[in-house]
């Protein structure tokens, strides 16, 4: 089991980070209960693949750690995703990690569960989560955990962060680990991806499907 | 195993001086530095085709047919052929014709085009873009082998009694090379037909080769035209070579760092260790291209691409000597190492034109014997 959180927090120490870690640390045992090993907890730091992310747009595929984070997202059986706002939406390094994601696995989201957080200097902009985040993922084909997480500045001195942090981690927990006495492919795991190198539709297929006739015998 | 260059045919201002050329220049210096490729030694000469600026290659046959005039061994081909947005009734007619013209010194590459606005110009539709190169092919296949066809598709007008003119020089075909960076499918319909496979292998990092190049080997097997080894395999690669490796560095630099497609972004040193791009010794050219065999196994085509990013006619000439005198004749002796006896070569119009030949020997053998 294994829970990857994707941080875009640019300071350290980050609110953004730390909203990530403090999700993470409730979601991970609450996945994996009755057992007691929690569930694996990987931290992608987006600020460390700042370049990496741009040359991918520039040149049309990940280097390699951008990869390496590509394919943690892959084969993560849940996601915490976190981006402080900037100017009343997620930030630009935290779409464009999405977006180079998507320029090289078009379905590497489908199906996966999904923590929408947020941080900023004010809870006014606590909507982002459901004008910006959910829509984003929600197009990404992610299943998205009902509760979203944002923290304001002011939260973290006040009362209620940690309820909501509680409820946003076991609803995703719950998704990631399957309804109970659900036996085999929980309910949130992803469909088995089809590779297209893999499964190559026969070109035959390919030319009934134009109702063109295959090529004549050699004259 | 043949050796050759092929262009984008990009007009793009030299960013050392600030100057670009006319188009006038830059096609003359496409013709120059095709003359050159056969003088130094070189097997092939490739010209892309687009239609927006700051491309001039439009026309592809039209300088190819004027390149075969002056040349005596070149062989002359597309990187890309717009198997999507041209009609396949002109391609087999034009190409046809330089075959005669060049008298069989010609094949062709099929591509899809990576220009978006293209299509609506030449009214198709970029979705269908993977059905327009099927259905096309389909019909251009037809047309270089039946001396009268009916067809109907979903992309064309209908035909009823055509006879494409051109017939292909001595009954055969053009030999016909697909290319493609990523779709499975392209590397799918070149081993359908028995066709090559090329990949640009240039953007893009080696594993991403690696796996086209392996699934068209396996279909190929598949389809029974041989074993995956024997598969007609063609590469890219782009090189800049200076005799010692830090002059090479230090005037591709400033063309690298501002270069169409690939610049503003990484260093030199990071995209050169990410991808099949050398810059540096003759030396560490030949050892990166030799390298190419570990991934695509023992292959039939090796194209370079060596203008482009606005590099000055006489600096590719310069880079050409140095392809034809010191890096092509060890890749030939080394490549030839440890080769298979059973790998071919890649088919040209003799080939082609023998292997037909014996086919009909073969019949007329069993006709007898009848």
């Amino acid at each position: 089991m294994k829970l990857v959180v994707v941080s875009a927090g640019l300071s350290v120490p980050s609110s953004t980070r730390l909203l990530g870690d403090r999700l993470a640390a409730v979601a991970a045992p609450a996945a994996t209960a009755p057992e007691p090993a929690p569930a694996d907890v990987r931290v992608i730091e987006l600020r460390d693949l700042a370049v990496e992310i741009a040359h991918t747009f520039t040149n049309g595929f990940p280097a390699p750690a951008l990869a390496d984070a590509f394919a943690e997202v892959a084969s993560a059986d849940g996601l915490i995703v976190v981006t402080p706002v900037f100017s009343a939406s997620y930030s630009g390094l935290f779409k464009s990690f999405f977006d180079a994601l998507s320029v090289t696995d078009e379905d590497a989201l489908a199906g996966k569960p999904v923590l929408i957080a947020a941080t900023g200097g004010t809870a006014r902009h606590s909507l982002v989560l459901d004008h910006a985040l959910r829509p984003l993922f929600a197009y990404l084909k992610a299943v998205v955990v009902p509760t979203g997480v944002y923290a304001a500045s002011e939260d973290w001195g006040a009362e209620g962060l940690d309820a909501r942090i509680g409820r946003a981690a076991t609803e995703l927990a719950a998704l990631v680990a399957g309804p109970a006495g659900t036996a085999g492919r929980p309910a949130g795991r992803p469909l088995p991806k089809r590779d297209s190198f893999e499964e190559v539709t026969p070109f035959a297929e390919r030319l009934a499907a134009l109702s063109v006739p295959g090529p004549s015998p050699a004259p | 195993m043949q050796f050759g260059i092929f262009t984008v045919g990009d007009v793009t201002p030299d960013p050392t001086t600030g100057r670009t050329p006319t188009e006038r220049e830059r096609i003359k210096a496409m013709v120059a530095i095709a003359l050159k490729a056969e003088e130094v030694g070189l097997d092939v000469f490739a010209t892309g085709e687009h239609h927006n600026p700051p491309f001039v290659p439009s026309s592809p046959t039209t300088m190819l047919g004027y390149i075969a005039a002056r040349t005596e061994r070149l062989l002359l081909s597309t990187s890309t052929t717009l198997i999507t947005t041209n009609d396949p009734v002109k391609i087999a007619e034009d190409f046809a014709m330089l075959q005669h013209l060049a008298d069989g010194r010609t094949d062709l590459m099929m591509g899809r085009g990576n220009t978006g606005p293209v299509y609506p110009w030449f009214g198709k539709d970029i979705r269908e873009g993977i059905n327009l190169a099927i259905e096309n092919y389909a019909l251009l296949h037809r047309l270089w082998r039946e001396d009268v066809v009916n067809w109907e598709g979903k992309f064309r007008t209908p035909l009823q009694g055509f006879t494409s003119t051109p017939r292909p020089l001595d009954g055969v075909a053009p030999f016909v090379w697909h290319g493609s960076i990523r779709s499975p499918e392209i590397a799918e319909q070149a081993a359908y037909y028995g066709d090559g496979f090329f990949h640009n292998n240039i953007f893009w990092p080696a594993d991403h080769t690696k796996r086209m190049v392996e699934l068209y080997r396996a279909r190929y097997a598949h389809y029974g035209h041989g074993t995956p080894e024997q598969a007609i395999v063609g590469l890219g690669g782009q090189v800049f070579m200076r005799k010692n490796s830090q002059d090479a560095v230090r005037e591709f630099r400033p063309y690298f760092d501002v270069a169409p497609v690939y610049g503003h972004g990484p260093s030199l040193e990071d995209f050169t260790a990410q991808t099949p791009l050398t810059v540096g010794s003759p030396q560490q050219v030949i050892e990166k291209t030799l390298a190419f065999r570990d991934y695509a196994g023992d292959y039939q085509r090796q194209l370079f691409l060596m203008d482009h990013a606005g590099l000055p006619l006489k600096t590719v000439l310069e880079q050409l000597d140095l392809l034809g005198e010191e890096v092509v004749p060890v890749l030939r002796e080394e490549f030839a190492k440890g080769r298979p006896a059973n790998v071919p070569d890649a088919p040209t119009h003799a080939s082609l034109l023998a292997a037909k030949n014996a086919g009909r020997e073969d019949q007329e053998k069993e006709g007898a014997r009848a």
